[in-house]
């Protein structure tokens, strides 16, 4: 369609405002999100070869924001992201193979993958904090 | 009914040409980086608090360069195939040509400045 006949100003599909938050979609949803950080934690990761190869000095700067609060926030969000997208990708490596369509079973596998997650970024977080 | 030659249905790629490419790419690359990902998390975890010479003497063993290189080249092939998603979902025209052709650069931008700096590390230099 044309920019000039496309009609202006109305709501898109799908009309998130009148749905109520489910398990489902709202897993749906943090997954695309997850995505969305750890594409741009992927660029970090790789910033922090670089910054590795490069010299002590740089490493140290590096390093300094990593230990500082915002620091510790982005990587220990960067932790529950790798987790939550890994465990909710297996999960949806597994309904591509047709697996786990029944309702019960979409919502079984959507509580797992937070309990699991969950427990795997708090373990990481109390493992990592004891080691600095 | 299929209205397709039977060679357009041997090849299928579809109206886009493409075919399943980019939906199986990112299947691949999500199974490939099962075990990555989580030696990954794992290690950068051991490594909360290590200094510089422990980081890079890490790096440049050679296990984690061959590891650290798959998950970095992977893990980045199968971030800019979802990035383009969301690129296709969100925005269109001009925008989303620019979002998706930037978001490719970059991916391979810092995945090459990411194996040069590991291989600079490992090797010496």
């Amino acid at each position: 369609m044309s920019v000039a006949n496309r009609p202006t100003n109305r709501p898109l599909s799908p009309h998130l405002q009148v749905y109520r938050p489910q398990l489902t979609s709202m897993l749906s949803i943090l997954h695309r999100a997850t995505g969305i950080a750890l594409a741009a934690g992927a660029l970090y990761l790789a910033t922090w070869v670089m910054y590795a190869a490069s010299s002590s000095r740089a490493y140290a700067l590096f390093q300094g924001f990593n230990g500082s609060i915002a620091g510790r926030f982005v990587l220990g969000g960067w932790l529950f992201s790798i987790f939550y997208h890994l465990c909710n990708g297996i999960r949806h490596l597994f309904w591509d193979a047709g697996y786990g369509f029944e309702l019960k079973d979409a919502y079984r596998s959507g509580w797992i993958v937070v309990g699991v997650s969950l427990v795997a970024t708090a373990v990481s977080w109390i493992v990592g904090l004891r080691l600095i | 009914m299929d209205r397709r030659t039977p060679l357009a249905r041997a090849r299928g790629l579809g109206s886009a040409k493409e075919g399943v490419g980019h939906w199986w790419a990112q299947r691949l690359t999500a199974i490939a980086l099962i075990p990555l990902v989580v030696w990954f998390a794992i290690s950068l975890v051991m490594l909360s608090g290590a200094d510089y010479a422990t980081v890079r003497a890490w790096i440049g063993s050679p296990l984690v360069m061959m590891l650290l290189t798959l998950t970095i080249a992977v893990g980045l092939h199968h971030a800019q195939l979802g990035m383009q998603v969301v690129w296709e979902d969100y925005t269109d025209g001009a925008t989303r040509v620019v979002m998706i052709v930037l978001t490719k650069f970059l991916a391979v931008l810092f995945g090459l400045g990411a194996i040069v700096a590991i291989l600079r590390i490992g090797l010496g230099g």
